[in-house]
């Protein structure tokens, strides 16, 4: 039981700061993961690939799956289920709170002065925390570490180097394959990862 | 018109969209403008406009209000029951599968190829909110400045978006009047 409260109140937080779009949330989690626990960094990354190659809104598909994630470490399969609901009316409540108040004052609320000058420092805050924990996951999935502290251990394997590569031309600088879909990203590298055993 | 055709009508946009926010607009639009009349195209923009300056999915936001405006609040929470609905149960399964299957070489494998693949798809993410965000000196400071705290020490996500929206209002708020 106090593993579903535990999980509606962190993505209830979550669901409150995370503000801009699904990646906004990726900050969040990578916090819940380092202070509780529950999952790690490679499943955050899991995650994240998942909720990018399946339809539904990014916040929403990993809500789900780490709420299933977290029970499932700790109490199965069928409780696991439940888990991932909780997780995701916890990150949904809050903003339902919030948009069913700010629709009674729709026009004030669009022209606010106030409203203007906040967001302009959330969204620096934002594009940020958004950076911070993609260097994390950049850290655990290509080098090999936890922490950025943990330097010493880096492991370099040059076919990591050479499939970001790959993929960052594709999607930025080919113009026949920009406008992919991220799932065909996806999907191509877990082909490369499987041909080149690339867990090792 | 119904709880019920609000959710299964969100539901279909929430099975029909790949990858959330602006990439739903056009399905947004041919469901609830075209076809069922419940909000002016007008309306659909000041949903985005909003939801992209309040907490949460941009769709769960468009839901709410959409569902409100049809039906009250109640309307509200069934738009936007429907709109997670089909997230929920895809990705029980998926996360089952993969959990099932998590030991076995070649799935560890995949999941390895994939986690670079993440890597550069947050990166382009970034880049392109970047434009948005770090307009000037005040937001370049205030990146740089979240982004170190973040990294080197660990600090509280909440705390940050906090600090940045009093910056904000500091430098912003009464500049202009």
């Amino acid at each position: 039981m106090m593993i579903y409260l535990q999980l509606f109140w962190e993505f209830f937080k979550t669901g409150l700061f995370a503000i801009g779009g699904g990646m906004a949330t990726v900050p969040f989690l990578q916090e819940i993961s380092v202070r509780t626990g529950w999952f790690s960094a490679a499943d955050l990354a899991d995650m994240i690939a998942v909720s990018e190659s399946t339809p539904g809104p990014i916040g929403i598909n990993m809500a789900t799956y780490v709420g299933y994630t977290t029970v499932h470490h700790h109490h199965g399969p069928v409780a696991a289920i439940l888990g991932g609901v909780v997780a995701t009316v916890g990150l949904v409540t809050p903003s339902v709170i919030i948009i069913l108040i700010i629709a009674k004052f729709l026009e004030k609320f669009r022209d606010n002065r106030y409203v203007n000058a906040a967001m302009y420092g959330l969204r620096a805050a934002s594009v940020a925390l958004i950076s911070a924990a993609g260097i994390s996951i950049v850290l655990i999935s290509v080098f090999r570490i936890s922490d950025i502290r943990a330097f010493r251990s880096v492991v370099i394997d040059y076919r990591c180097f050479v499939l970001a590569a790959v993929i960052l031309i594709l999607t930025r600088w080919v113009p026949q394959t920009r406008k992919i879909h991220p799932v065909v990203f996806i999907a191509l590298s877990a082909a490369a990862g499987i041909l080149f055993h690339m867990s090792v | 018109m119904s709880y019920l055709d609000l959710f299964l009508t969100f539901a279909r946009i929430g099975v029909l969209t790949f990858g959330g926010g602006y990439a739903m607009l056009p399905i947004i639009q041919r469901e609830i403008v075209e076809k069922k009349g419940w909000v002016t195209e007008a309306e659909v923009m000041d949903y985005y406009a909003i939801g992209q300056c309040t907490p949460g999915v941009i769709a769960v936001n468009t839901a709410t209000f959409t569902g409100r405006k049809v039906k009250g609040n109640l309307g509200g929470i069934a738009a936007t029951a429907g709109v997670v609905f089909p997230s929920v149960v895809i990705i029980t399964f998926l996360a089952a599968l993969i959990h099932g299957f998590a030991d076995l070489r070649p799935v560890q494998d995949a999941l390895a190829g994939i986690r670079i693949c993440v890597c550069v798809l947050i990166f382009n993410a970034v880049l392109k909110m970047w434009k948005k965000a770090v307009v000037d000196k005040v937001t370049l400071i205030l990146y740089l400045a979240i982004l170190a705290a973040s990294v080197f020490f660990d600090a509280s996500p909440v705390l940050m978006v906090v600090i940045a929206g009093a910056v904000g209002l500091i430098v912003k708020g009464r500049k202009q009047s």
